[in-house]
C-alpha cells in the first residue's frame, strides 16, 4: 500500500506505484487498444516526413489552434474600463468558459454575465433575455457601464444589439442615459484579438458619439489583447510618466486582474473611467501597441481626424526606442536619460548574454502582435526565428514580418505558417527540430512530444504563475524576456550533470 | 440546539437580503432556488433543473460542456469533434483533468483540441461537407482512433446541419463508430441536459450495435460508471474493487474506451458514482439488459466501507470476506489520517457549491474529518438529487441552487465558512475575501479524492487551504 499518514502521495507519485502501473496494465485486456509496438510505430510514423506531408494536406480539420473566439477578446477589453460589467448577448456556456479561461491565466477572479438564451430564444430572439438581463445586471452588480458582445448563437440567429439594447432602455431595464457600448463577435470570424477590436472600436464609438473633436495635448495608449496587460499597462504607465506625457490608456485592466488579498473582493478595480474615455476623442495621437489586432479601431479613429501610431508587441530594444521616440514626436516631450539609462542596462545585459544566444534557433507561435515583437527581438540578440505559425494571421502580419525577416541576416531560414495549428508545428519540430519553441502553455505538449524545450510567452500560460504580472514591454520588459529565455538555456546545459561541461560560471 | 435555530433565521434573513437586492420578477424566481434545509423533510425544498435568470452572473455552463467535456471526452480512443466555431473546444481544451493512459495524439486523444473551425461560410452553406471530409481527414492523421464523436455547438442545430446523416454515411464508409451528438449550448438550461443527450447517444450509437461475441463473462463483472477519473479518481476506485475480487470490465468514461462501452452490456452490476450525470444510461441497461445498478460514494472512509459493502452485498461470501479485508487493510492508514488532520480540521465550516453530485457526495469526508457542511448548492442538479442530498445535509443548512455570483458572494461573506469549495470561478474571489477555498471540479490540480488514498490527499489539501499561512497575513498590521 503506497499511501501513508506520514507520506501522503498525490497523483503527481501515487500512479507511478507497481499497484497502479499493475492496475493500468490489468486494464488494457479490456481496452481492445493497439499493442505497445504498434503504439511506437504509429508514434514514429507520425513524427515522419512521410506524414507531415499528409498532415500538411488537411483542409477541414483543424487539431490544437493557437486561437480563441471573438467574445473572449471582447470581455478582456471590456473589462480594461472602470466599473464596467462585460455583458454577453447569447448563450451562458460561453460566458462560464470566457471567465475560467481568464481565470486560469491571470489566477483572478473574473466577471461577466450572460443572458441565457436557450431553446426559445433560438426560435424567437433573445429580446426578452436583453430586457430582463439588463435589468439583473444592473440591479445586482451596479456597474457604470455594460459592454454587451455576442455569442454565435446570437449571431446566427441575426439578433441586432443596438435595436434590443433601445427596447430594453425603453423598457426601463436601464436609465436612458446609462452608456451600453456594444460589439457584434461572431465567434465563426477572426479569432479573441478581433473581438478585442471590435470592442475597442465600440466603446470607443458610444463614448465618442456626438462629440466634435478638438485636438489637445494628450495621447492614448491601447495595448491590445495582452495577456501580460497587468505588467506591460503599468510599465508603459511608469515610461510615459519619467516622460512626463499627458496619457490616458484605453481599457486597461492591469488593475481588475491583479486586487490584492485583504478581505475584499473588488468586483471592479480601476481601469479607464467614462470621463477620461470620452475625452479620449481629443487626444493627439492614439499608440496601438498591437496594430495587427486592433486594424478595425485604428480605422475608427483615424476617421475621427486623430492619428493612430501602431506598433507590434513592442519587446527589446529596437521596438521600445521606436515606441519612445514616437511618443516623443507626437508629445514633443524628450526621452528622459532615465530611460536611457534603462535602455543602456538591457543593451548590456543582452552584451553579458549574447553567446548563449547567438545562432540559437527558436520556432513561435502566438497571436500576429506577439510572434512580431518576439521575432524582432530574436532578431536583436542575434537568435534565429525558424517556424513561425499563427493561426489567427492577417495578410498585413505576413507581409510585415516577412520584411522583418528579410532584412535581418538572423531571418533568413525563418518561415511563416500563417492559419496553420499546433499539429502541423508537431510535424515540423519532429522533422525539423529547432533549438527552442516559444509559445502558450499549450506548447507543453510540443515539447513533450518532439523534445523541444517551450520558453512560455504567449497566452494563455496556465501553468506557471504569476508571468503576466511582469512585463514584457519596455527596457524593462525586454529584460525580463531575456532571463526568461536564459533561464531556459542555461537549464538545458546543466541538464546533463555527469558531462564535462557542467560549469559553475558561465 | 438553539445554535441551530440562530442559523436558521440567519440564514433565512440572508435569503431575504439577498433577494431584496434583485427586481421583483428576478426575486420572485429565485426565492424558489433559495432555503433553509428542515431536517426531517423529503428535499431541500427548492426548484432546480430551470432555466438561470438572465444577466445574474450563473456559474453554469452548457450542454455542449457537459457532453464532450463530462461524457464523451475522456473517451480516451475516440476524436471528439467539437463541430462548430474554434471557442467551445479551446476553453475545454485539457482544463478538466481526466486523466487518461497511452500516448496523445497516437492512442489517445483525450487533450486534443480537434474542431472544424467553422467560418462564415460554413454558417452560411452548412457544414455537412466540411464534416465528412474532416472525418476522412481524421482516418489519416490519426490511424489508431477507434471511433469519432461529433459534439455540436450552438451554431450546428441551428443553420440545419444533418449530423446524423453524415455520421451514418461515413461510419459505414470508414467501419469505425462515428457518433453524433447534439449537444448545441442552447439546449436545455445547463450542462445537465448535455449529459443525458451524451448518455442517449451512447445507447442509440454504441450498445445497440456492440457486438459482444467471444466475451468472456465471469460471475464478478462489474463496470465503474460515472467516473471521470479527475486526477486518477477511477484508478483509486477500481484498485479498491479489484482488491474484492471484483473484475472492472468498462470504465464510464475516466481513462475509458469504446471497447469498454460496448461490453458493459455484459457486466453483473452497473457501479454508478456521478447519479446525475449517468444515472440515464444505468437505467436503460437495466432495462434493456436487466443490469441491476447500485450507487455508491467513494469519498471518506465511513462512506467508501458502507458503499464497499453495499456494492459486495451483490455478491458470494467470498467477495464479503474479501471486502472486510480490503476495509480492515486500509484502516491503520484512515486512521494515521484522521489522527494528524482531525485536530486540524474539528469544527470547521465549509460551504459547497459544485455540479450535481459532490455537495452531497463529500459531506461525509469533511464529517470524517469533524468538518461540518453549513452550505450547499449545485449547478445543474435535479429534484431528485435535492431529494438524496437531504440523506447528507444537516438541519438548517443553507441551500442555494444555481446560485448566482452576488448571492454566492454575500452569503460567504455572512456566514464566513472556514473553506469554500466550488469551481475555478468562485476560487479567486474567496480567496480576495480571506476565505480558504478548494476547487472541487478539477481537485484543484490536485487528487485523486476518491477512495482510500484518494481521502489521504483530500485531507491533505482541505488542511493545506484552511491552515495556510497566508490567511494571517490579509490585513495589514497597521490597520489590525
Amino acid at each position: 500500500m503506497p499511501q501513508s499518514a506520514e507520506k501522503i502521495l498525490d497523483h503527481n507519485e501515487l500512479f507511478k506505484q507497481p499497484e497502479y502501473q499493475e492496475l493500468m496494465a490489468r486494464k488494457k485486456q479490456f481496452e481492445d487498444g493497439a499493442d505497445a509496438a504498434k503504439v511506437q510505430e504509429v508514434e514514429a510514423y507520425t513524427k515522419s516526413w512521410e506524414y507531415r506531408e499528409i498532415n500538411f494536406k488537411r483542409e477541414a480539420l483543424t487539431v490544437n489552434p493557437a486561437k480563441a473566439c471573438q467574445p473572449l477578446g471582447a470581455v478582456l477589453c471590456a473589462s480594461g474600463f472602470e466599473g464596467t460589467l462585460p455583458y454577453v448577448h447569447g448563450s451562458q456556456g460561453c460566458v462560464a468558459y470566457f471567465r475560467s479561461h481568464l481565470n486560469r491565466h491571470f489566477k483572478e477572479p473574473s466577471s461577466c454575465v450572460s443572458d441565457s438564451m436557450t431553446e426559445d430564444a433560438a426560435v424567437f430572439g433573445g429580446l426578452n433575455n436583453m430586457i430582463d438581463g439588463l435589468a439583473n445586471a444592473y440591479a445586482l452588480y451596479k456597474p457604470k457601464m455594460i459592454a454587451v458582445s455576442t455569442t454565435c448563437m446570437a449571431e446566427v440567429i441575426g439578433d441586432d444589439l443596438d435595436a434590443f439594447i433601445k427596447t430594453a432602455k425603453q423598457k426601463g431595464s436601464l436609465p436612458e442615459d446609462f452608456r451600453v457600448p456594444f460589439a457584434h463577435t461572431p465567434s465563426f470570424v477572426g479569432s479573441h484579438i478581433t473581438g478585442y477590436d471590435n470592442m475597442l472600436k465600440g466603446v470607443l464609438t458610444n463614448l465618442w458619439a456626438g462629440q466634435e473633436r478638438k485636438e489637445g495635448a494628450a495621447i492614448n495608449v491601447n495595448g491590445g489583447f495582452d495577456g501580460y496587460c497587468v505588467g506591460n499597462n503599468r510599465e508603459v504607465k511608469r515610461m510615459l510618466g519619467l516622460m512626463g506625457v499627458d496619457f490616458t490608456v484605453l481599457s486597461d485592466p492591469s488593475d481588475v486582474f491583479d486586487t490584492p488579498a485583504d478581505g475584499e473582493f473588488r468586483m471592479y478595480d480601476g481601469g479607464t473611467s467614462i470621463e477620461a474615455g470620452s475625452a479620449a476623442i481629443n487626444a493627439k495621437a492614439t499608440f496601438l501597441l498591437q496594430g495587427f489586432s486592433t486594424a478595425s479601431t485604428a480605422k475608427f479613429i483615424k476617421e475621427k481626424g486623430q492619428e493612430v501610431v501602431a506598433f507590434h508587441n513592442p519587446v527589446g530594444v529596437t521596438a521600445t526606442d521606436a515606441f519612445l521616440m514616437e511618443v516623443s514626436r507626437v508629445t514633443g516631450k524628450a526621452i528622459p536619460a532615465e530611460l536611457e539609462k534603462e535602455r543602456g542596462r538591457l543593451v548590456d545585459a543582452i552584451a553579458d548574454s549574447q553567446a548563449y544566444l547567438h545562432g540559437k534557433t527558436f520556432s513561435l507561435f502566438g497571436d500576429p502582435d506577439m510572434v512580431y515583437g518576439l521575432v524582432s527581438f530574436l532578431l536583436e540578440l542575434g537568435a534565429e526565428p525558424k517556424h513561425i505559425v499563427v493561426t489567427n494571421s492577417t495578410k498585413d502580419f505576413e507581409a510585415k514580418l516577412g520584411a522583418l525577416l528579410e532584412a535581418s541576416p538572423f531571418g533568413q531560414e525563418a518561415k511563416i505558417y500563417a492559419g496553420k495549428d499546433l499539429w502541423h508545428m508537431r510535424s515540423l519540430l519532429a522533422t525539423e527540430p529547432s533549438d527552442y519553441l516559444i509559445g502558450s502553455s499549450y506548447g507543453k505538449f510540443l515539447e513533450r512530444d518532439t523534445g523541444v524545450p517551450l520558453i512560455r510567452i504567449g497566452f494563455p500560460i496556465f501553468d506557471r504563475h504569476h508571468h503576466h504580472r511582469f512585463p514584457i514591454w519596455g527596457y524593462q520588459g525586454g529584460l525580463n524576456v531575456l532571463v526568461k529565455i536564459l533561464d531556459k538555456i542555461f537549464d538545458g546545459l546543466d541538464k546533463d550533470p555527469k558531462g564535462t561541461s557542467f560549469d559553475v560560471v558561465r | 440546539m438553539s445554535a441551530v435555530l440562530d442559523d436558521k433565521t440567519r440564514n433565512q434573513a440572508l435569503i431575504q437580503e439577498v433577494l431584496d437586492a434583485y427586481p421583483e420578477k428576478a426575486a420572485k424566481k429565485r426565492a424558489k432556488h433559495l432555503n433553509v434545509y428542515e431536517e426531517g423533510k423529503p428535499d431541500c425544498g427548492v426548484k432546480s433543473n430551470i432555466k438561470s435568470l438572465p444577466g445574474v452572473m450563473t456559474i453554469r455552463g452548457c450542454a455542449y460542456a457537459g457532453s464532450k467535456g463530462v461524457v464523451w471526452g475522456p473517451i480516451k480512443d475516440m476524436v471528439h469533434i467539437s463541430h462548430g466555431p474554434v471557442g467551445c473546444g479551446q476553453y475545454s481544451w485539457g482544463t478538466r483533468r481526466n486523466y487518461a493512459s497511452g500516448t496523445v495524439g497516437v492512442d489517445n486523444f483525450t487533450v486534443l483540441q480537434v474542431t472544424s473551425d467553422f467560418q462564415e461560410k460554413d454558417i452560411v452553406f452548412g457544414g455537412d461537407k466540411k464534416l465528412e471530409k474532416l472525418i476522412d481527414e481524421i482516418g489519416t492523421i490519426f490511424p489508431l482512433a477507434r471511433g469519432i464523436s461529433i459534439q455540436s455547438e450552438c451554431p450546428i442545430g441551428l443553420i440545419g446541419d444533418d449530423i446524423e446523416a453524415v455520421a451514418k454515411k461515413k461510419g459505414k464508409e470508414v467501419g469505425k463508430t462515428i457518433v453524433p451528438v447534439r449537444c448545441e449550448g442552447f439546449r436545455g438550461v445547463s450542462q445537465s441536459l448535455g449529459h443525458h443527450i451524451a448518455n442517449d447517444m451512447v445507447r442509440d450509437w454504441v450498445l445497440d450495435k456492440a457486438d459482444n461475441k467471444g466475451f468472456e463473462s465471469t460471475p464478478y463483472d462489474v463496470t465503474i460508471i460515472g467516473d471521470y477519473n479527475i486526477g486518477g479518481d477511477a484508478w483509486s476506485s477500481r484498485i479498491l474493487l479489484e482488491e474484492m475480487g471484483l473484475r472492472v470490465i468498462a470504465q464510464w468514461s475516466g481513462d475509458g474506451t469504446l471497447a469498454e462501452m460496448e461490453k458493459t452490456p455484459k457486466a453483473k452490476l452497473n457501479l454508478l458514482h456521478c447519479y446525475r450525470s449517468m444515472n440515464y444510461i444505468s437505467r436503460h441497461m437495466e432495462e434493456k439488459y436487466g443490469i441491476p445498478w447500485v450507487e455508491y460514494n467513494f469519498f471518506g472512509p465511513s462512506k467508501i466501507a458502507a458503499s464497499l459493502r453495499e456494492i459486495a452485498s451483490h455478491f458470494d461470501d467470498k467477495i464479503k470476506e474479501n471486502t472486510e479485508k480490503v476495509i480492515a487493510k486500509y484502516q491503520a492508514m484512515v486512521d494515521g489520517i484522521i489522527a494528524k488532520y482531525k485536530p486540524r480540521l474539528d469544527g470547521k465550516k465549509v460551504m459547497l457549491y459544485v455540479g450535481g453530485l459532490r455537495p452531497r457526495h463529500v459531506v461525509g469526508a469533511y464529517e470524517d474529518l469533524g468538518m461540518e457542511v453549513v452550505g450547499a448548492g449545485y449547478e445543474f442538479a435535479h429534484g431528485d438529487d435535492y431529494q438524496r442530498t437531504t440523506h447528507y445535509v444537516k438541519d438548517g443548512t443553507l441551500i442555494y441552487d444555481d446560485v448566482t455570483g452576488f448571492e454566492f458572494e454575500k452569503f460567504a461573506e455572512k456566514i464566513r465558512p472556514d473553506l469554500v469549495g466550488s469551481g475555478v470561478k468562485e476560487k479567486y474571489i474567496f480567496q480576495k475575501m480571506g476565505i480558504p477555498f478548494r476547487q472541487m471540479h478539477s481537485w484543484d490540480y490536485s487528487g485523486p479524492y476518491h477512495g482510500y488514498d484518494g481521502f489521504a490527499i483530500f485531507a491533505r489539501d482541505m488542511d493545506m487551504a484552511i491552515n495556510s499561512p497566508v490567511w494571517n497575513m490579509t490585513k495589514a498590521p497597521w490597520k489590525k
